[in-house]
């Protein structure tokens, strides 16, 4: 299906199933500990062998040699897989650096061997016994001390800056201005369930079952770092446990178990230690961001500047903390400019929502800035700033922009007429109370997808697609999608996800899964639908799908009558074309939150939070919120205590565990409220549907920090927001 | 990890006589420091002695009007005891907000005295660490030492003592009972109990090879408003940048330990003497401190923190 013009009603707008409270319908596998997650799936092929990675001890040199005569000699080994002995394997789509191979060490436990023996414990311990000689090099492992310097962005038509108007002139006459500074850390996924991955060989021909995000684009990496053909490499991944991006492309896991099991002639196993996680995978850039804008006294921006440095090893570019700010807010001069600086450290790359939420962690705090030094009430500044359209480009109108819906929505929820309005005049016994908020902005993409459906001759259909679920829902709105098009119960039909042999779908990332997954299987059942009716000699797009069955006017067929001689099976994709260039297609929330502040100590805690959400149609009303507050919970932990620390004398993070990389607990996350609001975006997606997988996490930060300001009367501008870096400025006990 | 001998034992004796027999050996109580630190091989005991059958499980009385806690009493069991709950608030206080339930079910009274440091170049076997390989270096001096220590600690190391429950025990003038290889037994003052690191920071404590934990012991209710605050980043399942551990009266009179600081819990006679002058007391705990950039914060929080305990004990709004 090539969508091209926007849907007009559609069989969707029925939202029998589609748009319902569904509860996943993988819960039980998950919570009986049945879903067969990458390192548990023992029974896919016989006789496993257990590999444990070597790591690096420093960031940056060169092998000159490994001795393994010790760790042969350990009781179990079967065979020890070293980096020197096969070239630096190609680059794999969006790596930065060699995943292994060569003797060259790039970063911090980079994968030096892999050590195969019959159990996880004997290759542990021989792993340690595993001898490196290490020439080392210093390397430049200091962001602060590199970003003054940090080049411009090369993009593909030159450096990353753009300029619309004056925004010099413009600046320099505004009767109200800020120039402000703020910076994010180091920040990891620190998903639950570390990278993993099992290689089995059968001749040429190579299977992982693994835990990855994007089966199509991992599929053909595999296929360049091993030198083989596609079709002979297969990758599985039905259940991933969380991702965040860190899964968007094969890491070192899946090529060290395919080489290992190649050397070893049996199936090898491979998990990350927690510690590579964090140093040997990738992580969000760290990022130093300069704002300056000029307003009108009635709060109207006349000028908009935003600069953005961030680090990567050479090569890759870094967190894009200025992407939303070419789009959010009105203003007719503008600057906006990128610059990287080359650093030593694990490779930085795409963490959930990479670029809106560091960059809107500085943006919406320099508007909250803007709007104290104007007097105004914040949610108002963001309101006169509205544009329906591309402030870049004019002529590019947004599909659907429900901006000042969503704030007006949440501030009115929220109660945000009764908030502090005096930075630090709000107490309650010792706590110091805060409100802050923020704008949340998050693209919307559009991505081909592909799916088969199979109306089996019982009546029960199958879906299939290599559609990843990351913990997000994708199992159950697929299902939802092709019950609501096949009139059927959900529990006729059955999803299968995460296989390489299936069609490919848009995978997970870029919050883009759910509504180009659900539009490739809306496809797919459009021409299910179309074969079937064809059986019946009735008019598709009249004929009613109901109940099992078909009908048109006073005839009704059931659809096992259609597959009475054998199943039926359908396959079609989405495929989009010049929508997205004709219309800018972005999400939209509205964040408040409530903290308080302990006057004597500087504790921080929020104690409630909510986001009014405008993302298209919502599939799944339960879902989508469980990604939200999911979301939320994450940028409680960007905001107050997630940072990967460096110690930049060595090169590599040094909280490498979960319990020195703080995200929230339980006890951190207060209450938190959802608000969708009802919006149907036919330009976005046949299904009507937007992205809603990161706008909940696109300007909590800020929000936090706004209220933090608000409780306390003191603006921190370096996240995470952690005592160390208030405490002298509160007020004396 | 290392291949090692196990083996259980039944009484405390027997304990200390099995640890005295194999060389290498380490007692294993609930694991929970333990095996992780097996598993990194920075503990590479060659026998572990199972001490959770010694029977060492049973707070009782003491003639003196006290209390006796076996070494293998869990940190739960303890910490729910409604004696504990009611005479010794301040430690069932502390050992709710360390670990997490599950920890806390498996952890025991001796194992967590004897839990090692949180220090991030520790557990990382490519750096130097003197208490991990003594004579390497200390990497931990002027890398990443936030939540380091800032008093009692050395060139050597700047390492804190990161448990809870033994602030709360300091405060109480707890005693640690023990039985050594020989059979002979003694009592050690908890204020004794950890050595300030040295030189040495590989030796933590006074027990001496062998020698087994068999109970805490403590004096008679104090009374007073018992009170366990802790500053930490997040709101469980972290370890205290400070924590402060005080029976007050409700004028401010009492005494306080100060945990997150330094290579013990810190108590300073001057400290409770000048109570409830939270300035003087503040500054007696801090005396001679030396920070780092990044810990330095730490000796306007044990003030703010002390302040904020006094404000509570005072019965200003919580
Ligand atoms: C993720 C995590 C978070 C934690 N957070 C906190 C926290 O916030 N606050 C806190 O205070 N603690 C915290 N802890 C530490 C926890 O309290 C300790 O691990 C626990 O108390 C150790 O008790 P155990 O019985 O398991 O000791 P083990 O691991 O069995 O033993 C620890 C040491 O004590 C020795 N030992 C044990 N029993 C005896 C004995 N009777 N005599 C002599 N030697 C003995 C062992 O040989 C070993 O050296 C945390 C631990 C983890 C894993
Ligand atoms: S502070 Fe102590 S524990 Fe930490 S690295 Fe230095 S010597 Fe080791």
């Amino acid at each position: 299906m090539k969508y091209t013009t926007p849907a007009g009603d559609t069989v969707i707008d029925r939202q029998r199933v589609v748009g319902q409270p569904t509860t996943r319908i993988d819960g039980p596998l998950k919570v009986t500990g049945h879903a067969p997650y990458a390192y548990e799936r023992h029974d896919v092929a016989a006789n496993q062998a257990y590999g444990y990675i070597v790591p690096s001890a420093i960031a940056k040199g060169r092998v000159r040699s490994i001795d393994l005569a010790e760790a042969k000699a350990q009781p179990g080994v079967i065979t020890i897989l070293t980096t020197t002995e096969v070239d630096e394997l190609p680059l794999g789509m969006g790596h930065t650096v060699p995943l292994f191979g060569g003797s060259e060490i790039r970063f911090y436990h980079q994968a030096l061997a892999l050590v195969v023996a019959e159990t996880f414990e004997q290759a542990r311990a021989a792993a340690k016994l595993v001898r490196v000689d290490y020439e080392r090099t210093q390397g430049n492992h200091d962001f602060h001390a590199l970003a003054p310097d940090a080049p411009l962005v090369e993009g593909s038509d030159g450096p990353d800056v753009s300029k619309v108007g004056d925004f010099e002139a413009a600046y320099a006459s505004a009767p109200v201005s800020i120039d402000v500074t703020y910076e994010t850390p180091h920040e990891s996924h620190a998903m639950m369930e570390p990278h993993a991955s099992i290689a089995a060989w059968e001749g040429e021909k190579l299977t992982l079952w693994t835990s990855n995000q994007m089966i199509a684009w991992s599929k053909q990496a595999v296929a360049k770092m091993l030198d083989l053909d596609p079709a002979n490499v297969r990758l599985d991944s039905p259940f991933l446990g969380g991702g965040f991006g860190a899964k968007l492309f094969v890491r070192v896991d899946a090529v060290v178990a395919a080489l290992a099991a190649k050397k070893a002639g049996r199936p090898v196993k491979v998990m990350l230690d927690r510690p590579l996680v964090f140093n040997n995978t990738t992580h969000r850039s760290a990022t130093i961001q300069r704002l300056r804008f000029g307003a009108e006294r009635d709060g109207r921006l006349t000028a908009i500047s935003h600069e953005c440095t961030s680090g990567n090893l050479a090569g890759q570019e870094g967190e894009n903390g200025i992407a939303q700010t070419r789009l959010l807010y009105a203003g007719a001069n503008r600057y906006t400019a990128q610059r990287i600086a080359r650093l030593d450290l694990p490779e930085a790359n795409a963490m959930r929502a990479p670029g809106e939420t560091a960059g809107l962690m500085a943006l919406e705090g320099a508007m909250d800035e803007l709007a104290e030094k104007l007097g105004m009430d914040p949610v108002e500044l963001r309101i006169v700033n509205d544009t329906q359209v591309d402030p870049e480009t004019p002529n590019r109108p947004y599909s659907s922009r429900m901006m000042v819906e969503c704030l007006r929505r949440g501030a009115e929820a929220f109660g945000w007429d009764k908030r502090n309005k005096t930075p630090g005049g709000m107490r309650e016994g010792r706590w110091l109370i805060g409100h802050g908020m923020a704008v949340g902005f998050r693209n919307s993409v559009q991505m081909k997808s592909a799916a088969r459906v199979r109306l089996s001759s019982n009546g029960k259909l199958t879906v299939e697609t290599d559609m990843t679920d990351i913990g997000t829902g994708s199992y159950t709105i697929l299902a939802q999608t092709a019950a609501e098009m096949l009139g059927l119960p959900l529990e006729d039909v059955t999803v299968t996800l995460g296989d390489s042999d299936m069609p490919a779908s848009c995978g997970s990332g870029g919050q883009w899964g759910a509504q180009n997954s659900t539009s490739g299987v809306y496809a797919a059942c459009v021409k299910l639908r179309e074969d079937i009716a064809g059986r019946f000699a009735m008019d598709p797009n009249t004929a009613e799908f109901i109940d099992g069955e078909i009908r048109a006017g006073a005839e009704s067929r059931k659809l096992t009558e259609a597959t009475a001689s054998g199943e039926i099976v359908a396959e079609d994709s989405v495929e989009y074309d010049e929508l997205s260039k004709k219309y800018q297609q972005s999400t939209f929330a509205g964040h408040f939150v409530e903290i308080a502040v302990d006057a004597y100590t500087g504790e921080t805690y929020v104690r409630r939070m909510l986001a009014a959400c405008a993302a298209g149609r919502i599939l799944n009303p339960i879902s989508a919120r469980s990604q939200v507050i999911g979301a939320m919970t994450m940028g409680v932990g960007g905001a107050l205590t997630e940072e990967l620390a460096v110690d930049t004398r060595f090169g590599f993070f040094v909280n490498h565990d979960l319990a020195g990389y703080e995200v929230p607990v339980h006890a951190d996350i207060p209450h938190q409220e959802v608000i969708f609001l009802d919006e149907l975006d036919a330009i976005a997606s046949p299904m009507k549907a937007k992205g809603v997988g990161e706008l909940g996490l696109c300007g909590v930060g800020a929000a936090v920090a706004n209220a933090l300001y608000n409780a306390t009367g003191v603006r921190v501008r370096e996240y995470p927001l952690t005592l160390d870096k208030y405490l002298d400025k509160l007020p004396a006990v | 990890m290392k291949p090692f001998s196990y083996e259980r034992v039944s009484s405390p004796a027997e304990a200390a006589a099995a640890a005295a027999r194999a060389g290498g050996a380490k007692f294993i109580a609930g694991g929970t420091n333990l095996l992780d630190l097996m598993k990194l091989e920075i503990e590479t005991p060659r026998h572990l002695v199972d001490v959770t059958g010694t029977g060492l499980d049973e707070i009782t009385e003491t003639d003196e009007g006290g209390l006796r806690i076996g070494a293998l009493v869990s940190n739960t069991a303890l910490a729910s005891d409604e004696r504990v709950k009611r005479d010794y608030a301040v430690l069932s206080r502390a050992i709710v907000a360390g670990a997490s339930g599950q920890l806390r079910n498996k952890a025991t009274t001796g194992g967590n005295l004897l839990q090692r440091t949180r220090c991030p170049y520790f557990y990382d076997t490519n750096q130097a660490c003197n208490k991990r390989k003594p004579g390497r270096g200390c990497a931990a001096k002027e890398g990443v030492s936030r939540q380091l220590g800032i008093v009692g600690v050395s060139d050597a190391c700047i390492a804190t003592y990161p448990g809870d429950m033994a602030v709360a025990l300091r405060v109480l003038d707890a005693v640690v009972e023990t039985v050594k290889a020989d059979g002979t037994t003694r009592a050690i003052p908890l204020g004794d109990f950890h050595r300030l690191w040295g030189d040495t920071p590989h030796i933590e404590t006074v027990l001496e090879p062998g020698e087994m934990i068999t109970a805490v012991t403590l004096p008679k209710p104090l009374g007073g408003t018992h009170i366990y605050h802790k500053v930490r980043d997040r709101r469980s399942y972290a370890f205290a940048l400070v924590s402060v551990a005080a029976v007050l009266d409700a004028d401010g009179h009492g005494r306080v330990a100060i945990g997150g600081i330094a290579p013990r819990p810190w108590r300073v006679e001057a400290a409770d003497a000048a109570l409830p002058d939270v300035k003087v007391a503040a500054r007696a705990l801090t005396q001679g401190a030396s920070p780092t950039d990044q810990n330095a914060f730490k000796i306007a929080l044990v003030e703010r923190t002390l302040a904020g305990v006094m404000a509570k004990a005072r019965g200003e709004a919580a």
